[in-house]
């Protein structure tokens, strides 16, 4: 049960993780094809500015969790995933040098460098952790040592790079309407455009994903065993559909929360699917790393669990009013400001 | 080399790389929210400015620190699985706690802090600088909790073939992790103190006559002599907690080899640990190791001897870097209580001044050796007593974490480089001039 319990805050602790920090790998993905200028680009530094920094410690959270709830989970996962992973993790260092960095000197060549940094610093870990999540879903060949045969490129099959593409367009989208909501004229326009292009090939992507899941993975087996993922489809596709509804009428916060929506619903299905299983064996099912073998004690995880649920219902109140203390438009006088990237 | 070394050498430059950056986060924000404080209480701009000043420099050594923070996070898991999943039930939980704890608070409001000057009122960001003050010292109390089980597990029983909690409360208060607690703290304020000191003394040494940095050493000289007076207290009694919990850590630190009564402290060593004896060993004084270690001058010590081979530290390093940092502290204290007496009139002291320029070095090298002494002088254990290094080690090809750890040892050098720079740069611009026009008063 505990376990159980651990495992639905796991997943709650990615989704929201994606949901954040989604918007932030969306807007860098697309600077370089959106945004005109100077100006343009601090808009998107900017936008995503004060909330950046929070958001990445959900990740850093999601991490944590692993590690104190799954000790098992974390060690095979990350060791296995040691490629990827570390190159996830230079992503992020240079996207957060990115933003503090560029703005500090005056000087064209500097702040490119930055801006690609930038664009790599949203793009690698979006695509990353969509191969990585993909080819957890489908499995891994670990051994019964939890010794992974194989190397990054094992990684890259047709399922993992579907997964990664997925990843990088669902942010993009994700990322488009939080412009959309944060910047002003035509940049804005654009981010409007550019989601209303994106949605069609978003649903493409999530069908032909669904498409394959049922040739490389296990998932609709699971769903039959577990039903109650149907309703974590429905809320997915739902989102999605909703979310254009609300482009199309210009409601852009409905928009944006019903993609967060469809995130959240995705995120559920696809590693809810791997339930009871947190690292599935792709060389024999025996191999797995699942609840059973991989939890930590009750009494770990008692505490824990007494800990998230004290202290991340007050994370979640101040997060929210930072964001709502910021949900303003990024204004030319805005990007005047010392205080500004 | 072998994964072993080539694990240790990559998680002792990304560990030494993340602990650039975080002492002068802990303790510079505590001398922020003071200056905030001031000027929420007086209305003074001045202290506003100052406020802005040091938070530019602060922000810019911040976000090295979160990024390479993270690295630190996930490397347990990609180079150190086997200790992950031995002792992940205890030490994992340590992070997650930190995670949801501190660093949660540290990084929303440090954001709240950096943006919200003309968004939120005085009071709330005055609020949102101790909120980050707070956050970012008890990430340190977690991390260091973390830390202290690998010194001294306790609250563990073996069980299902790995060490699981059995009392939550025991590993929380665990002496050895608040010893190391203080003496980090400590030491880390102290490191923000000189910091500023330096800066100042920059800054009146061209005769700038911006009262920015005559009344930042009015805070920061007290600050800071309190503190390096704090660091030999909290550092005298960690010692007494080694001599306790890890003997042959003490025995390395001081290169002492035969277990003795009364045993002497020497001045001039040089350890031999293919021997099992100091190559030079003179001018001996009676008793004070053992006073040191035991608070007694007739107490036994144990030497390194008493230990079998496979279970002592390599003790040239430890020794080596435990005498470096005694050295720098009494420097510290020397230096601190000078500018101490001079802080009214830094400008006409050329020399305290530029010594405490050369001076922003030797806090960060007496850090990072007090660290080394630390870890170094636990090897060859991962966990004191419990698991060795050698066995904690991923299952992961060594050239692949040579791939990695040059890459680590790349991009750092280039991210340090271009940080010292910036520092640099902005500490050198100073603050923005006083603005003309009194703000309104709803700001």
């Amino acid at each position: 049960m505990l376990e159980t319990i651990w495992f639905i805050l796991w997943v709650l602790l990615w989704a929201i993780y994606f949901i954040l920090d989604g918007f932030d790998f969306g807007m860098g993905t697309l600077m370089p094809f959106l945004a005109r200028g100077d100006a343009e680009k601090r808009v998107i530094y900017n936008a995503s500015g004060p909330f950046w920094d929070g958001n990445e410690v959900w990740l850093i959270t999601a991490g944590g969790v692993t590690f104190a709830a799954f000790p098992l989970a974390y060690a095979t996962m990350f060791s296995a995933l040691y490629a990827p992973l570390l190159i996830l993790l230079f992503a992020l260092i240079f996207r957060a040098v990115a933003f503090e960095f560029r703005n500090k000197v005056n000087c064209g060549l500097w702040r490119c460098v930055w801006d690609v940094c930038l664009f790599l610093g949203n793009f690698l870990p979006a695509l990353l952790l969509g191969v990585a999540f993909a080819n957890l879903f489908r499995g891994i060949p670990i051994d019964a040592e939890g010794v992974y045969h194989g190397n990054l490129f094992t990684l890259l099959n047709l399922y993992g790079l579907a997964g990664g593409v997925l990843f990088v367009i669902m942010f993009a989208y994700h990322g488009a309407l939080w412009l959309e909501l944060k910047a002003e004229g035509a940049l804005q326009e654009r981010a409007c455009r550019t989601a209303k292009l994106l949605w069609p090939l978003l649903l493409s992507l999530v069908l032909a994903f669904l498409a394959l899941s049922a040739f490389y993975t296990n998932l609709y087996t699971s769903v039959a065993a577990h039903p109650i993922l149907y309703a974590a489809l429905v809320v997915a596709v739902m989102g999605l559909i909703a979310s254009r509804l609300a482009l199309a009428n210009g409601a852009m916060w409905t928009a944006w929360f019903m993609s967060a929506l469809f995130i959240l619903g995705l995120t559920f299905f696809g590693a809810g699917s791997m339930f009871p299983s947190l690292i599935i064996s792709s060389i024999d099912p025996a191999f797995s790393v699942t609840l059973a073998n991989g939890s930590s004690s009750p009494l770990t995880l008692k505490i824990m669990l007494a800990v998230a649920l004290t202290i991340v219902p007050v994370v979640i109140l101040y997060q929210a009013w930072v964001y709502y203390t910021f949900s303003h438009k990024i204004t030319a006088k805005e990007l005047e400001s010392e205080h500004a990237y | 080399m072998d994964l072993v070394m080539l694990s240790r050498l990559q998680f002792a430059v990304a560990v030494f790389f993340h602990f650039i950056f975080v002492p002068l986060t802990l303790g510079l924000t505590v001398l922020l929210a003071i200056m905030e404080t001031i000027y929420v209480r007086t209305g003074d701009e001045t202290y506003k400015r100052m406020a802005k000043f040091w938070g530019k420099l602060f922000l810019i050594n911040f976000a090295l620190g979160v990024v390479t923070g993270i690295t630190l996070e996930f490397q347990f898991g990609t180079n150190w699985s086997k200790y992950s999943a031995y002792v992940g039930d205890i030490f994992g939980s340590l992070l997650a706690i930190e995670a949801t704890a501190a660093f949660f608070l540290e990084s929303t409001f440090v954001a709240v802090w950096a943006f919200g000057w003309n968004k939120v009122g005085k009071k709330v960001h005055c609020f949102a600088i101790w909120a980050v003050a707070f956050a970012s010292n008890l990430s340190a109390v977690w991390i260091i909790i973390a830390n202290g089980f690998m010194q001294n597990p306790v609250g563990y029983a073996i069980r299902n073939g790995r060490a699981e909690l059995e009392n939550f409360l025991t590993v929380i208060a665990n002496p050895y992790a608040w010893g190391q607690f203080f003496h980090t703290i400590f030491s880390s304020w102290m490191l923000a103190g000189f910091f500023v000191l330096a800066v100042c003394a920059w800054h009146l040494l061209r005769k700038n006559a911006d009262p920015v940095f005559a009344r930042s050493v009015k805070i920061a000289a007290p600050f800071t002599l309190v503190l390096a007076l704090l660091v030999a207290v909290a550092g005298h009694h960690q010692g007494q907690i080694v001599a306790k919990y890890q003997p042959a850590k003490l025995a390395a630190m001081e290169s002492h080899w035969e277990t003795q009564k009364s045993a002497p402290m020497y001045l001039l060593v040089w350890p031999n640990q293919e021997e099992g004896k100091n190559s030079v060993e003179a001018i001996g004084i009676p008793g004070v190791l053992s006073f040191m270690a035991h608070g007694n001058f007739s107490q036994e010590v144990t030497g390194l001897n008493d230990f079998s081979k496979e279970d002592i530290p390599p003790v040239l390093l430890t020794f080596l870097s435990f005498r470096f940092m005694v050295a720098l502290g009494a420097v510290f204290i020397i230096l601190s209580g000078w500018a101490w007496l001079k802080r009214r009139n830094l400008a006409e002291n050329p020399l305290l001044a530029k010594l405490l320029i050369w001076t922003i070095p030797l806090p960060y090298l007496a850090i990072m050796a007090g660290w080394m002494v630390a870890e170094v002088g636990r090897q060859p254990w991962i966990v004191y007593g419990l698991m060795r290094t050698s066995d904690a080690v991923s299952p992961v090809p060594a050239s692949s974490v040579a791939l990695s750890l040059a890459a680590f040892a790349v991009i750092y050098t280039a991210l340090g480089i271009l940080d010292i720079y910036l520092l640099a740069k902005y500490a050198r611009k100073g603050p923005h001039a006083p603005e003309i026009q009194p703000e309104s008063a709803g700001e």
